[in-house]
């Protein structure tokens, strides 16, 4: 702890913005999570896939997995959001999302501190974090 | 003798994740199946479905206290012990390990961050190309067939234990002169060593060596679901010259944006299964919540062997699992 409270001075405002917007957003995915969860397990919402024929599906590929679920790739999962299973991809995609968030509160500051390459670091950042979420990309076999 | 107790926070999640696993057991109502017809039952199947994910939670809950005293991430533990030893599919494994690397990263980045320990200016260059590789290979990784990953993953898993092995570690590495790009970029730092008890001043060199590594390292994250800390830590701290301490923790707070990446392609494509994910955020967590507190009552050297022999174990499974000898 004194290690921590005496290295702080040093560390930069940037860094500390994004450590407070990390912090809140990691607590706030952690606890979707968790109450999504609870919501499949106990059957509280329908699921997609019953629970006892999961042991039928999690041995497939993913794309088997897909066709036989009738699943489809990309945010298609927000059509099935009700479903006791998919719901926990809220928590999930929440979580995956937090960076994104920390890094667009970021960018303003960086410009304001006239720091343009890492503003130019953190936008690229963005746009290829962006691009992996946006679905488009496609994987074939 | 260890003696510990387990805080509420702890054992409240603990508790209603086992109660939950044990009562919605056959109970749950017939629900709506969207598939018209489901695949056939695999005949050597004989645990209720409740088995395994209650196995895997359990399984995870020791992998987070192990990796914990071992000094690696949950990831590089999870994806070839889980993929080795469970009937998962390695597309749902690795989508779940990438989520456990990305949710320990997430939990611990704010503390390292706010420390100081973990450098902004030293992740976000070296981020940026790793993130963009990880697509790369989570892309690549979930086009290939099964047994090629698993055969990549096995021999990337022992390729770990030669490496944790052999490497050494620096804690103050010698950087006579900073290299032009980290000059340029203002890639340096200061921190305050307790142990020590002094400021330590730091710098690094060759950045766009360490560039080209994180090239590598970010392509093996994507594909394999591993949390990638195993390759960060060196790559930072022998090749680019980031004391010891600034190297893991800027290592496991970029698996925070590296694995964001990978994981997204993971989402999307559909290879994210919450029975699988979830228990094992949970496990891991819980386990190095636990970990944590036992971490110095331990003898470090000792643990560190068990990992690499259970890595050495995993590694072996998934390199045979893959050539088809040991299925």
């Amino acid at each position: 702890m004194a290690e921590e409270n005496a290295s702080r001075q040093y560390v930069t405002e940037e860094q500390l913005v994004y450590a407070r917007w990390l912090d809140v957003g990691m607590k706030m995915g952690f606890v979707l999570l968790l109450l999504t969860f609870i919501v499949y397990l106990f059957g509280l919402a329908p699921a997609h896939v019953p629970v006892q024929e999961l042991p039928n599906y999690w041995t497939l590929p993913v794309k088997e997995y897909l066709e036989v679920a009738d699943v489809h790739t990309g945010w298609s999962w927000l059509s099935l959001i009700g479903k006791g299973d998919y719901m926990n991809f809220l928590g999930i995609a929440f979580l995956s999302a937090v960076t994104i968030a920390c890094y667009m509160r970021l960018v303003p500051i960086l410009f304001r501190n006239k720091d343009k390459v890492y503003g130019v670091i953190a936008v690229v950042e963005i746009l290829i974090l962006v691009l992996a979420a946006s679905g488009v990309l496609v994987v074939g076999h | 003798m260890l003696r510990f107790r387990l805080p509420p926070s702890v054992l409240i999640p603990l508790f209603l994740l086992l109660a939950g696993i044990l009562i919605a057991g056959d109970g749950v109502a017939a629900e709506e199946v969207a598939a018209a017809t489901a695949p056939p039952v695999d005949q050597g199947w004989v645990m209720p479905w409740w088995g395994w994910p209650l196995v895997l939670f359990v399984v995870t809950f020791l992998l987070g206290i192990v990796a914990v005293l071992g000094g690696v991430g949950g990831g590089v533990l999870f994806v070839p012990i889980v993929g080795g030893f469970f009937p998962f599919h390695l597309d749902f494994v690795r989508g779940a390990g990438l989520m456990v690397a990305l949710a320990g990263a997430l939990a611990a980045g704010p503390g390292l961050l706010n420390s100081g320990m973990a450098s902004l200016r030293l992740a976000l260059p070296l981020a940026v190309i790793a993130s963009a590789s990880a697509i790369v290979g989570a892309m690549v990784g979930l086009a290939l067939p099964a047994n090629v990953v698993q055969t990549a993953l096995g021999a990337t898993i022992l390729g770990i234990v030669v490496l944790m092995w052999l490497a050494k570690k620096s804690e103050y590495p010698d950087v006579p002169k900073a290299c032009a790009l980290s000059t340029a970029l203002r890639i340096n730092g200061i921190y305050h060593d307790a142990a020590a008890n002094k400021e330590i001043d730091w710098k690094v060199h060759r950045t766009p060596l360490g560039l080209g590594m994180f090239t590598l390292i970010g392509l093996m994250a994507g594909m394999f679901g591993l949390g990638a800390g195993w390759a960060n830590v060196p790559v930072l701290n022998l090749l680019m010259g980031a004391p010891l301490k600034v190297s893991v923790s800027t290592s496991k707070f970029m698996l925070s944006i590296v694995d964001t990446s990978a994981a997204w392609v993971y989402l999307n494509q559909g290879a994210v299964l919450a029975m699988i994910t979830v228990p094992s955020i949970i496990g891991i967590m819980l386990g190095s919540l636990v970990g944590v507190r036992l971490l110095k009552k331990t003898k470090a050297s000792m643990v560190r062997k068990i990992v690499i022999g259970m890595l050495l174990l995993a590694g072996s499974r998934a390199l045979l699992k893959g050539l088809g000898i040991w299925s």
